[in-house]
Formats: C-alpha cells, structure tokens, sequence
C-alpha cells in the first residue's frame, strides 16, 4: 500500500518587493505512514505551515514531488479531497453563521449528515455554543470549531495546523485525547506544533524543522535516546555536606547555587535511592532529557518556543 | 455503475453542495445589516431627496419683493409670482440675501429693473424668466391696444416626452441602475478582499465542492439580491412616488441581472487590486462615483456638457439606465433596447475576461 504522504526535496521561495526573498521551504523530505501520528515541530517562521499547504495542494512548490494517499494533490479532484480533512492555521467561516450552521455546512459539502455534524460540536464542547454566531465564539473555540469542521467528513488523513495554539490548559488536554482518538481509529495525523510536551505526548515520529529545513527525524523517545544526556536532579541545599554531595555524585557532574544543589547522572535510580534513604528529598525536582534538548541539540540553538 | 449514473451522482453531489454553499452565503447576506443599508435603504434614500430637490422649486411660484409700487407685478398670476412689497432698495437686497426672496423688482417709469437672487440661482433664474414674460405680455397689451387688428404670435405650452414626466419618471431608472452598481462593485471588491483577509476560499478549496461551485453559488446569491433591491425600489417608486409602471416592467429583471453581471466583474478587478476593506471601498466609491455623474443616474444626461455626453458611451450604467428607462417609464418592448443589452453584455464579457486574467488567485 502507497503511504500516506510522501514529499521530496520541496522548495518554495516567497518573493515580495519589501521583503525580498524568503526560502520558506528548503528541500524538505519525509515520509508518513498509514495509521501514523507525525508532528512538525518548530519555531515561529520555521516553515511548517508552508510546507503543510504545499502537502495539502494549496500552494503549488517551486520544485518537488508531493504524493497524497498516492496521488498528485494538484489539480484538486473531488476524490481525494473527500479523505481529507484540513484545519488551516487561521480559522476560516461562513460569516455571520452560527456555530451549527456553520459545521452543517461543511457537513453537507462532505456529503455527512445533520447527525454526524452535530456529534462533531459535541465531541468538540460546543454543543451549548450551537447557536452562537462564529464572530462571537472565543478564539479557542473558534479552534475548536474548526478542527470539528476537519473531522465531520470522517477523513482518512487529518491535517492540524497549530490545533492547540490558543487553547488553555483545560482544553489543550481534551484536544489531546481528542486527537489521539482520531489516530486510534485508524486515521493518518500530521500535525503542527510549537509545544514540545505536545509533540512528546502524541506523535510516533516528530520531524524538527527550522529555518525551512528537516533537521531530524525520530520517534521522541527516540531523539532521548540519542541524545543520551544525563538526568538532571535538583535538590535544596542544606540537607547534606558538601562531603557527601562529592561521594553520591561518584564521580558525575555537581552543579548548583545558593539554595539547590543539582547532580547530573546517568543512574539517577541509585542517586534516587540514596538520597531517600538519606531523607534528602526536600525540593526535589527530576528532568529527563527532552525534545526541547533534542532541539538544541539538533540545530545548534536554544529553545524559544 | 454506467457512465450515465455516475454522471447524474456526480451532478447529484454538485448540485447538493451549490444549494448549501447558497443557503450558507444567502443567510450571511440577509444578516449582514450593512449590506441591506447599502443595496436597499441607500438608493431609496437618495430617491427621496433627489425627488424633493427637483420634484419642488420649478412648480412652486417664485416670490418676488416689489420696492415701493412696481405696477407692472399688478397683473401677475399668483399662480406664478407671490409678491410681497418692501420700501427701499436695501430692505429688498437684503430679503435676497437671506434666501427669503427669488428676485427683487423695481420699477421706475418704463423701466423694469430685475435683481434675480444670487444666493439661490436656480430660484432667481426663475423667476427672472417670469417677471420677463410678465413686462412682455403687458408690452403686447400695450402694443394691441395701439395697432388693433395687427397679429400678434401666441404661445402654447405642450408637455413632451408622452405627457407630464415628472422628476421622478426620469429619476427612478437612473437610481436604480446606480443601486444596482454600487451593490455589485462594492458586493463584489469587498468579498474577495474578506476572502484574502479570512481564507475561506482556501478552505473550501479543501472540500469536495469545487471552487466554481462555490463561485457559482456567490454570484446566484448577488443576481437574486439584484432582482430583490429591484422589486423592493420599483416598489416604493410606484406607490410612494408616483412612478408610473409600464406593462414592460417585468423586462427591467433581466436588465438588472446582466447590469449585476457587468458591475460584480467591476468589482472583482478592485478586490484583486486592492488589499484592505477600507482599500476596497475607496476604489470601488472611486469607480461607482464618477460613473454615476457621466451616466445620467441623478439627472439626465441632455442637460450634462457635451464631454460628460461623450464618457458616457463608455459606462455601463448609462446603458442599464437607458434601457431601464425606456422599457419601465416609456413602455417601449426589449427590441428597443437592443444596442443596450448588447453594449452590457459585451462590457460585462470583457471586464469578466480581464478579471479572470488579472486575478491572482494565489492570494485567496
Ligand atoms: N504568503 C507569504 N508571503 C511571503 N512570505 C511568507 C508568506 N507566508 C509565509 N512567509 C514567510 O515564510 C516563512 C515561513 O512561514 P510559515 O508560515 O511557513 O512558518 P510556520 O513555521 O508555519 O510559522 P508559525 O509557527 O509562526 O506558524 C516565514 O519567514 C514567513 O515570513
Ligand atoms: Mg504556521
């Protein structure tokens, strides 16, 4: 079976008279499976949703091969555009719909039902919001709103661009579980992402971008593994001599300051151990290595989300 | 499936995703209380207006202040001249000043003087006219009485133009050809530049109904907002102006769909020009403005200099305007406005191919 997007060596340079030239998109590659969760995940300028409307045939590229559920996503045909789904980044509505109104839409045009279109507000938690107009819902959930509209034609390949971007908390994590149902089901996600704990809790495989380039692509865990970087454990200070800090940290990094002692380890179960059994536990804090230390890693620059 | 089933699903589909992208577009369009001001209460506005301006002042008699006795207003028709009579000069100039006098009159042995007013110069024009048919009637008077049995010429008033026009027989088509401009261009320019602003076209570029789908659907939603602004103008026109409807009337319906043809492509080459609401406004008033001047809307077009006469040729709403006229007031069948029909349809298939090829449909 075709996989679910293939891309090679995209490049798309925008020229603008003030701007001058700006390489968006420089020779990038991947491949999706069926069935997988991908992320792109990069800055702000990085490329991802260029990249993503060049994949989605909304923009022709300057030079590269696309292949969408193994086929040219250029010209559109009504065929492929029925398996897919597509929550764009800026939020795109009827004006002066209301929130049903607007899904029933966008139901009709997928050939689904009124039923299925009101299943989508629900799942979403707009269902108290049906009758409210698009304007007047929140920026989360107008979001929300549109990522229902991507789902209500029960696509095979789901598009999200930045679905959490203005989401809080709360609602980041229904989105979450959200998504991961839609992947369960058996549904290609690609997703955008600024949030690396998002990227950490979703995808199979995460694609780092930057600068319009693919840096690296890896299973999170296996971006951690690779990087192999010790685990950071920061205690308060106080709690044990300076003699005894030098024989638990055996030989591995100490840092720290006025109030935290930090040991750097790559065994932090003994370290953990020890510093239980001496009842040193007090302000303890556990960092693994992360994807935000894999971006580093991986491009030579520090994390600014 | 047979060829010919497939067909019919497929038409099927399109035709279920046109009539959703219609009702979804329609009802944006009815709550959009901006659009109703612009389409429907503006050009009645102006209707009333435009018919108190001239629909008054050339029926009403003008009124003339006589200095001190002035005898020859004695045998005036005060049908025609209301007088009313001051001591001195200065008092009378003054009244014309204030706007409260069309013209002054004194006289002084045989000589009439006529201070017509400045201040109001339609007004003093006027009444100037009047007062010098009145001395010349009173001269032939004189004359008759001094050589009796001599002829003299008469004249009689006839009204032209198939009887009594009045200001709102002439004033009807042309503001309606220019309601229906101003709701295309504007319709039009502000659409495309919400959709580059908004991305919907984007994203229903993403869905199966394709782009002419939905185009299709915007433009069947302008066409019956056209015919609806037309029913609701005729309307008040004829029961609260007096606007006299021929049997031909109905004609005035394919009319303004064609004219909405011609302005909608207007408009899509301002919305591709400019980037901003406000951008898109100032073209489109830029455009619909001057058009509505050199196109006989707010007056008629014989009273324009010759170099306004000559731009017209080139405007489409002095065509809609003409054949509106002549199929709604003058009653004449759509043959008659033939060279009209042709001259729109000709301008709207230009203008629709310019757009075409102009539109940068990476934008959207
Ligand atoms: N329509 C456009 N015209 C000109 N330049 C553009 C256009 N769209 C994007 N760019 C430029 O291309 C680069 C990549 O933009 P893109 O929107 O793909 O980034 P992104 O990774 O999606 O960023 P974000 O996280 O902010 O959404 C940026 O430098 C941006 O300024
Ligand atoms: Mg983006």
């Amino acid at each position: 079976m075709d996989a679910a997007i293939e891309v090679a060596d995209l490049r798309k340079t925008y020229r603008g008279r003030r701007t001058g030239e700006v390489r968006a998109v420089d020779g990038v590659s991947f491949r999706v499976e069926r069935g997988e969760f991908f992320g792109i995940l990069g800055p702000n300028g990085a490329g991802k949703t260029t990249t993503l409307e060049i994949v989605e045939g909304l923009r022709r590229p300057d030079s590269g091969e696309v292949r969408l559920l193994g086929r040219s996503p250029w010209p559109h045909s009504p065929d492929l555009t029925r398996r897919l789904g597509v929550q764009l980044q800026a939020s795109a509505f009827f004006e002066f719909l209301t929130a049903r109104e607007q899904i029933e839409t966008f139901a009709e045009l997928y050939g689904a039902s009124k039923t299925r279109a009101a299943e989508m507000l629900e799942t979403v938690g707009l269902a108290e919001h049906a009758n409210v107009r698009c304007e007047k819902l929140s920026g989360g959930q107008q979001q929300r709103l549109s990522i229902a509209c991507a789902l209500v034609g029960d696509p095979e390949l789901v598009f999200l661009d930045e679905p959490t971007a203005a989401l809080d908390p709360q609602a980041r994590r229904n989105l979450w579980d959200l998504m991961r149902g839609i992947n369960a089901d058996g549904r290609t996600v690609v997703l955008t992402t600024h949030y690396m704990e998002e990227a950490e809790a979703l995808c199979d495989r995460v694609a780092i971008m930057d600068a319009g380039k693919i840096k690296a692509v890896d299973s999170p865990a296996g971006f951690i593994r690779t990087l192999d970087a010790p685990t950071r454990v920061t205690v308060a200070s106080g709690q044990l001599t300076d003699a005894r800090v030098k024989e638990l940290a055996a030989g591995e990094t100490v840092t720290g300051d006025d109030g935290t002692v930090v040991f750097e380890t790559r065994d932090p179960r003994r370290l953990l151990t020890a510093l239980a059994s001496e009842g040193a536990l007090e302000g303890l804090a556990v960092r693994t290595a992360n994807l935000e230390d894999v971006f580093l890693h991986v491009t030579g620059r520090e994390w600014r989300g | 499936m047979t060829a010919t089933a497939e067909l019919k699903a497929r038409t099927g589909t399109r035709g279920r995703a046109y009539l959703s992208l219609f009702k979804a577009l329609g009802r944006g369009w009815i709550r959009d209380r901006s659009q109703i001001f612009f389409t429907i209460l503006l050009p009645l506005m102006f209707m009333v207006l435009l018919a108190s301006v001239f629909g008054s002042g050339d029926t009403a008699a003008s009124r003339v202040v006589a200095v001190g006795d002035a005898a020859v207003l004695d045998g005036a028709d005060p049908d025609e001249l209301t007088v009313t009579r001051v001591a001195d000069l200065d008092a009378a100039l003054a009244m014309l000043r204030e706007g409260d006098a069309d013209a002054a009159v004194l006289q002084d042995g045989d000589t009439v003087r006529i201070y017509p007013s400045a201040t109001n110069s339609t007004g003093g024009a006027i009444a100037e006219g009047r007062l010098t048919s009145l001395v010349d009637d009173v001269n032939v008077e004189v004359l008759s009485a001094a050589a009796p049995g001599e002829p003299v010429l008469a004249t009689e008033v006839e009204e032209a133009d198939g009887g009594t026009l009045q200001p709102i027989q002439y004033l009807a088509p042309g503001i309606l050809a220019w309601g229906v401009a101003i709701s295309g261009v504007f319709g039009a320019a502000g659409t495309i530049v919400d959709w580059k602003r908004d991305k919907l076209l984007r994203r229903l570029r993403l869905t199966p109904a394709s782009v002419k789908t939905f185009l299709g659907a915007k433009v069947s939603v302008n066409l019956v907002v056209a015919i609806g602004q037309t029913a609701v103008f005729l309307a008040v026109a004829a029961l609260g102006f007096g606007l006299r409807l021929s049997a031909w009337t109905w004609f005035a319906v394919p009319l303004v769909l064609l004219g909405t043809f011609a302005f909608l492509a207007i408009g899509v080459v301002i919305g591709g020009i400019a980037q901003t609401s406000p951008a898109a406004a100032g073209l489109s008033n830029l455009v619909t403005m001057p058009m509505a001047f050199v196109s006989g809307a707010f007056y008629p077009l014989a009273l324009s200099p010759q170099w306004v006469q000559w731009i017209s040729y080139a405007s489409p709403m002095r065509y809609l305007n003409e054949a509106l006229q002549s199929v709604v007031v003058y009653g004449e069948p759509p043959t008659a406005v033939l060279p009209q029909i042709g001259f729109l349809a000709a301008f709207a298939a230009l203008v629709a191919l310019v757009s075409w090829k102009t539109f940068k449909f990476d934008e959207l």
